[in-house]
């Protein structure tokens, strides 16, 4: 942080801000369906910050961390829709959906505190899943989650009579829905890294390294790893609450669809792949694997038609049978990830030798 | 009261059909440097485990300055002001040295999520407070050169310091050392020997489980001897030295220089 | 009580199919300290072979006796060759790594196993060649069929072969050594790397097994048929006791029981809030239950020190 001031950081600095400044201007001549890609690739930033609390800094494996993204969506999109009439502002659901997040995080991980790694993995996906489940019926005898449909018609974020969704007129621009969520994402995004910068480097940072080192020395000197632990599980739940907030507004719809295994596995890996523990790396990760599939989809299709003339797989089961692959690839050659923290990188080295 | 810092009383311990502990007890007097010794498997490191909070008594309990001490978590032990380092070296690898003695100050400090987030001027005060302690601890144990580097780089002598330096840490009032000297030379034994000597003349009592005759007799004011989980002799070293159930214990080698 | 029975006869079955599967979680599990997310997989792709072959042949004339056969034996072929794919490519480089990598990998085996097959198979259910005669029999008020019988027999005959392979060979003494300290073993002589790809191997022919049972009683099959069933039966596995042989086999036949039970009788015990449609969530309690209060199982869990 001291290292501010002097003139080659500032003018990185310049650059980075007028570039994503830019940036949903440059991705939208291409379409504005690329900004919405980028958006959600910014969420998944969120949702990847958000379980390196638990997984990279506290050492917890978290296989249901989407159901935490799932509370703040649907806390959102019942508070904010016609469903059941209420209209609340998002200034005032997003602290209430962050800490009923951080409720369920500390609700899931309770349990888990005794429990060693692989079994913490199975158990953390069972109550991923058992909350879907719940998501997908509880529209009976009660109408609360509307069941497998949804809830739509949800309201988009609106500051006073400014709505983020449709087009406005701003400074003589024409600035369209995406691009408006873009610079409120972004604006977030800072918010959160920062917060998790000031995390990793406190007392409480500390800690949690400590117990992911070694947890017996750890309560041997004093710190209380079951509160620690729950703190990890509680911070971590709480900006994917916010994230699913953000989700449900920008996207206007939310069904338990989107909630499935498959996204906690993915937001594990993008954490996993950048770089476990290492804020860069995992900001890496989200964009990488948020981005990169998105791209291939576009590519898969014509680029098959050039070679064989016709669409032998199609670019879903590809996207996934590719990220699988990366996912053993990367473990098996990277295991410390693409951009993992200079100590990490030593220690698994070591392993190999 | 006031003379007694810890006290044990019929402590027992048992591992399914096996009694590791008969029924330990013992008396540790404010300010002194008080050894465990006997033979392997003897109960000493169970004994230790039992006291801060890693095992559970079957029987019996101990009284900590006066005070009953159930101390059923391991971190219980320490805000109580029990510290202890590990047979094996337990540090914090891929944290540097002062890292390690930072998070020892956890338990005597406050700072959490919000104070992390805001970093107001107490929060601020309070870290830079134990950036200060733990480089005095470094310098005080004898590896303030080595503050940066990784804990599981340094050496073995200079881990085993660093590991009474993060023990140090959290105040208290009586430090346990497993086997501190093990592994450890003739120079470095002196060394320890002072540290040892240092910390009891800065306040702290200390126990001591150690396999170094030499260095038990010469250092502590008192002795326990344990052999099969019961307590065989408790008394100052020259006394333990001559006493036949001891020297048959060790099978007859000679205890003492 | 009148669906007591019935209950327990589906859960019974459903439990032999449960039991089979948990042995090569739990197999893998006591030798090596991993879970074998890509197990389930490995499974649904014995049923998917079998199907594909005995349908193929039954098409080119081969009577349903015979084409059914061979499919079996070619899904046990099949499967077989892929858990010693899976240990020897995936597996066996990260042998020591820290826990965190292999799992990784079995979730990303996983992942490539589901949409290989999707590729091959297409998305749609299919159907399940009838290989067996089916006959209804009447018992106290409750039915049951031919091929539920098939299945409790043959899932008998099965773990009666395992157990004595376990027991009674030398193979069997390897593992049971190797699983209680790898380390020692080889110092005995054993072959580790052997009897680790033994340990998969056998496991994959009884998912194989279980795959076509799985079939054959549903009478459907789909690509994704895999991760709900690997997810149950490494619960089961769990609550017998990670490890232990036996308490697998109990285990699946227990889970089968429970969430029979629970099934038949949840909108009764919610009084109408909870309907059938939760009854996957039973498999997950137990888990959850078993982990939180005894983890190591009903029956003791068998796990040595890490290779």
């Amino acid at each position: 942080m001291k290292n501010w001031l002097n003139p080659r950081s500032a003018l990185g600095i310049a650059l980075i801000t007028i570039a994503l400044i830019a940036l949903p201007f440059v991705v939208g001549a291409g379409g504005q369906a690329w900004v919405r890609i980028l958006n959600f690739a910014i969420l998944y930033v969120f949702l990847a910050l958000g379980l390196n609390i638990v997984v990279g800094f506290a050492g917890l494996l978290d296989l249901g961390y989407i159901a935490f993204y799932a509370v703040g969506a649907y806390v959102y999109a019942l508070l904010a829709s016609p469903h059941f009439g209420l209209h609340w502002p998002i200034w005032a659901i997003l602290p209430i959906g962050a800490l009923l997040a951080c409720v369920f995080g500390v609700l899931l991980g309770a349990p888990t505190l005794k429990l060693r790694g692989d079994y913490l993995a199975i158990v953390t996906l069972g109550f991923g899943e058992i909350i879907r489940i719940f998501m997908n019926n509880l529209n009976a005898p009660v109408n609360i989650t509307n069941g497998a449909q949804g809830i739509s018609s949800i309201d988009p974020v609106k500051l006073g009579s400014f709505s983020f969704a449709g087009k406005s007129e701003l400074f003589g621009l024409t600035i369209t829905g995406p691009q408006k969520y873009y610079y409120l994402l972004v604006l977030l995004a800072i918010v959160i890294i920062f917060v998790n910068l000031r995390l990793q480097h406190s007392r409480i940072g500390r800690a949690w390294q400590a117990i992911r080192e070694d947890e017996i020395a750890a309560k041997a000197i004093g710190i209380n790893t079951r509160n620690i632990k729950l703190l990890a599980f509680a911070m971590g739940a709480s900006f994917g609450g916010i994230a699913g907030g953000i989700f449900s507004a920008m996207q206007g719809f939310v069904s338990p669809e989107s909630f499935s295994l498959m996204e906690s596995v993915m937001i594990l890996a993008m954490v996993v792949l950048g770089g476990m523990g290492h804020i860069p790396g995992v900001i890496l990760g989200a964009l990488l694997l948020a981005i990169l599939p998105e791209a291939l989809r576009y590519a898969v299709v014509p680029v098959q038609q050039a070679i064989f003339g016709k669409v032998l797989i199609d670019p879903e089961s590809l996207r996934m049978l590719v990220f699988g692959l990366a996912l053993v690839l990367v473990m098996r050659w990277r295991p410390a990830g693409l951009w993992p923290s200079p100590e990490r990188k030593r220690e698994l080295a070591e392993v190999e030798e | 009261m006031s003379e007694l810092l810890l006290e044990a009383r019929e402590v027992a311990k048992h591992f399914g059909g096996v009694t590791a502990l008969h029924s330990i007890s013992l008396t540790i007097r404010r300010g002194e440097i008080y050894g465990l010794i006997g033979p392997n498997g003897a109960g000493k490191t169970t004994f230790f485990n039992c006291l801060t909070g890693l095992y559970i008594p079957d029987g019996g309990g101990f009284f900590f300055d006066g005070h009953p001490l159930v101390a059923d978590a391991p971190h219980e032990a320490a805000r109580r002001g029990i510290a202890r380092t590990f047979q094996n070296i337990r540090l914090f690898g891929n944290m540097s040295a002062r890292e390690n003695v930072m998070v020892g100050r956890h338990v005597r400090t406050h700072a959490g999520v919000l104070g992390a987030i805001f970093r107001g001027p107490r929060t601020r005060a309070e870290e830079a407070d134990i950036v200060k302690l733990a480089d005095e601890l470094l310098r005080y144990v004898g590896i303030a050169h080595r503050a940066d580097d990784l804990a599981k780089n340094l050496s073995y002598g200079d881990q085993r310091r660093l590991e009474i330096a993060r023990a140090l840490a959290t105040e208290p009032r009586l430090l346990c050392l497993d086997e501190p000297a093990a592994g450890m030379n003739a120079t470095e034994t002196e060394g320890l020997r002072h540290l040892i000597e240092d910390i009891r003349q800065d306040g702290t009592t200390v126990l001591l489980i150690e396999h170094d005759v030499k260095l038990v007799m010469g250092l502590c004011d008192r002795v326990a001897v344990l052999d099969y989980g019961e307590k065989i002799c408790e008394d100052v070293p020259a006394v333990v030295q001559k006493d036949p159930a001891v020297i048959e214990a060790y099978l007859g080698g000679s205890v003492g220089a | 009580m009148d669906i007591l029975l019935q209950q327990l006869i589906n859960g019974l079955v459903q439990g032999s199919i449960y039991a089979l599967v948990a042995l090569g979680y739990t197999m893998v599990y006591g030798i090596m300290g991993l879970i074998n997310f890509a197990h389930g997989e490995v499974v649904m792709i014995g049923t998917l072979v079998a199907l594909t072959v005995s349908v193929k042949l039954a098409a080119a004339g081969l009577p349903i006796w015979l084409a059914g056969g061979i499919g079996i034996l070619s899904a046990a072929l099949v499967c077989m060759a892929l858990g010693w794919g899976l240990e020897r490519v995936a597996y066996r480089p990260l042998r020591h790594a820290p826990r965190l990598t292999p799992l990784i990998t079995a979730i990303g085996m996983s992942i490539v196993l589901q949409n290989l097959a999707m590729m091959i198979w297409g998305r749609n259910y299919m159907k399940f060649p009838v290989l067996f005669p089916k006959v209804e029999f009447h018992l106290a008020g409750a039915h049951f069929t031919s091929i539920q019988i098939i299945i409790v027999a043959t899932s008998a005959v099965m773990m009666t072969a395992l157990l004595l392979l376990i027991y009674r060979t030398r193979l069997g003494m390897a593992m049971r050594a190797t699983a209680q300290n790898p380390h020692v073993a080889s110092l005995m002589g054993v072959n580790i790397d052997r009897v680790i790809a033994a340990a998969f191997v056998v496991g994959s022919a009884l998912g194989a097994v279980a795959g076509v049972m799985v079939g054959a009683y549903y009478e459907i099959a789909h690509y994704q048929m895999g991760f709900i069933l690997g997810l149950k039966a490494f619960t089961a596995a769990v609550l017998g006791g990670i490890g232990n042989i036996g308490g697998a086999m109990a285990g699946g036949i227990l889970l089968g029981i429970i969430e029979a039970f629970g099934a038949g009788y949840i909108g009764d015990l919610t009084g109408g809030f909870l309907g059938s449609h939760y009854q996957d969530i039973f498999a997950f309690i137990v888990l959850i239950g078993v982990l939180m209060f005894r983890p190591s199982g009903l029956f003791g869990e068998k796990t040595g020190e890490r290779a």
